[in-house]
């Protein structure tokens, strides 16, 4: 499988993505600056965590906007498979390739926890070497997580199985509406989600939790 | 021409920052502060001399990346 990580001026997870998907792949994934207006022949593009030119504006506004997100953007149309972490899943919501948006969390602080994560949805590319149903333990780190969306938004999500990931009970760490974590789009090529699954996937930075999430898109696209 | 632009949460969007706010003014004294919500003002310089044309390329800039109007309302002000 062959990947590719873009980075952002200020992108700060690409180098903890490209070790996840190093270790998990065996395969080195390509760095694709932003400002480039081409990928390379890859299967898998990792938005990576970090702030964006600063959060300028809104988090992930100007990013989305960049000369390689167009590209990207015409490429998922086409089936390509994106997976958007914490302001990665924020660009993706500015660049119209999710619904909804991510907001100043409920109680306007920063929160760098690990959270309880219930898999809601393992009938996708990228979580099907979970089970749905399971509990897992992701760190998330943002100020900005709270998925917002109206009704409607939100009962389509739930109704078509797009919601993938969902805080645990009572450990929704920045209001997000109905706990939402991580959302498919329609043709569920595309996953955006606030935890950090790339942070867990060795047993010497504190958890494996993550691992899976990367697994299963070896397997889906391989 | 000059413009300003304000970009405000949607009514019904909650605005915890402003809420913040509000109870700030309300421990300071000032009780009579009831809701406050938080937006931003954006001023802008424009060449163009046609109002028209000018507000219309203004909404446009709203849509595409001032506002998200997923949570975002925005009103246009012109001044010659």
């Amino acid at each position: 499988m062959k990947s590719a990580v873009v980075v952002f001026p200020a992108s700060n997870c690409d180098r903890d993505a490209a070790v996840a998907l190093e270790q998990v792949t065996g395969q080195k994934p390509t760095m694709v600056w932003h400002a480039d207006t081409e990928l390379p022949d890859v299967d898998l593009v990792v938005l990576p965590g970090g702030f964006a030119h600063g959060d300028y504006l809104r988090c992930g506004a100007m990013a989305a906007l960049s000369a390689i997100m167009r590209d990207i953007k015409a490429k998922a149309e086409k089936g390509l498979t994106v997976l958007g972490i914490c302001n990665g899943f924020q660009v993706l919501t500015e660049a119209g390739m999710l619904p909804g948006a991510l907001m100043r969390n409920a109680r306007l602080k920063f929160v760098c926890r690990p959270v309880g994560i219930d898999v809601q949805e393992s009938q996708s590319l990228f979580s099907r070497k979970y089970e749905s149903g399971q509990r897992i333990t992701l760190p998330v780190a943002n100020g900005v997580g709270n998925y917002f969306a109206d009704d409607e938004t939100l009962d389509r999500l739930e109704g078509e199985g797009r919601v993938v990931f969902r805080y645990a009970e009572s450990d929704n760490p920045n209001g997000s509406m109905r706990s939402i974590a991580g959302i498919l789009n329609q043709k569920r090529n595309v996953l955006g989600l606030m935890p950090h699954p790339e942070r867990v996937c060795d047993p010497l930075l504190g958890g494996t939790d993550g691992r899976p999430l990367f697994e299963s898109l070896l397997e889906s696209l391989s | 021409m000059k413009a300003r632009v304000f970009i405000t949460l949607k009514n019904g969007v909650l605005d915890p920052q402003g809420k913040a706010i509000g109870h700030a003014l309300n421990s300071l004294g000032f009780r009579a502060v009831g809701e406050v919500r938080q937006g931003k003002v954006i001023d802008l310089e424009l060449s163009e001399r046609d109002e028209t044309k000018a507000r219309a390329s203004l909404k446009e800039m709203c849509e595409q990346l001032l506002a998200n109007t997923v949570i975002e309302k925005y009103e246009i002000e012109i001044s010659p």
